[in-house]
């Protein structure tokens, strides 16, 4: 017997001054509309900030995944002090290195190489959520 | 206390990625920022507050600051005086659409039309509280060149 699957909640950095962390927020939608919406969920990092139980419940004791813009690690702290078990952390200025020709620009508007850069780090954020559903026998 | 070289407002948005209104807070301080106020406007990072940014705590105890939230959870409220002081303002755009009659506004990813004309009477209510909060005489939320004599 087997419950609904627990989708996978995913917590983007909520930077509002760098390109990188935009980038790092549209890799959560990229990744939870378009390419795993029936596997991920986006929850807000000011939720968990703020310790709302209903985000806090999202969280407890699962996986869970970070993409976090800098390397403060805004939202991996904030989902490992929320109570995940085990934060699977996706850094988009990791991301970046390995795409050295995209110059990513704005903030609210990302221009095509932010663009670009967000559906790259949403395509290694996919990959975790592949293996994670694979161990869970769901793949 | 650190030499303050020059009073500025703090503007922190819940930026929440669940819901259309907290894009809206975001475009809302960015264009305050950007564009209406950018001499007398600095942007906080919500989540640093917990992640340990001294840099933005310390300065939401010795500024002024105004919270911009999209939903009455009002998680940019609540964490800023949680980790560093009470905001001296607060704007809540669930508010400002009620009382503009701002139907839909898109989604969280994508701002419709309504959507982003509601981040602008959003900004409106950053700068006139932004004013206020620097004892200016209230001015249209126009750039800010061209500032008033005292």
């Amino acid at each position: 017997m087997s419950g609904p699957r627990r989708k996978i909640p995913v917590v983007p950095c909520s930077g509002i001054g760098k390109s990188l962390g935009a980038a790092a927020r549209e890799a959560a939608y990229v990744l939870a509309e378009d390419l795993r919406p029936d596997r991920t969920k986006i929850v807000a990092l000011s939720l968990l900030v703020m310790g709302d139980e209903e985000a806090r419940r999202e969280v407890a004791a699962g996986e869970a995944v970070a993409i976090d813009g800098c390397k403060l690690e805004c939202a991996a702290k904030g989902l490992a002090c929320s109570g995940a078990a085990h934060v699977h952390k996706i850094a988009v200025f990791d991301v970046v290195r390995r795409h050295r020709g995209l110059k990513p620009e704005g903030v609210c508007d990302l221009n095509e190489d932010g663009m670009k850069l967000a559906r790259a780090t949403a395509d290694d954020a996919a990959k975790i959520v592949d293996e994670l559903a694979g161990e869970d026998g769901h793949a | 206390m650190p030499d303050l070289p020059r009073k500025k407002v703090g503007l922190i948005s819940c930026s929440g990625e669940e819901l259309a209104e907290g894009t809206v807070t975001r475009r809302a301080v960015r264009k305050v920022l950007e564009t209406l106020r950018p001499d007398d406007t600095v942007t906080l990072c919500l989540p640093l507050f917990l992640a340990g940014g001294e840099g933005e705590r310390a300065f939401a105890r010795h500024y002024p600051t105004i919270a911009v939230d999209g939903c009455d959870k009002r998680c940019a409220a609540l964490a800023t005086e949680k980790y560093s002081a009470r905001p001296a303002a607060s704007v809540v755009v669930t508010e400002v659409a009620k009382e503009s009659g701002c139907g839909a506004i898109g989604t969280a990813r994508r701002l419709d039309g309504s959507g982003m004309r509601l981040a602008d009477a959003v900004a409106e209510k950053i700068v006139e509280e932004t004013d206020r909060l620097l004892k200016r005489k209230s001015r249209s939320a126009g750039p800010a060149s061209g500032r008033e004599k005292p």
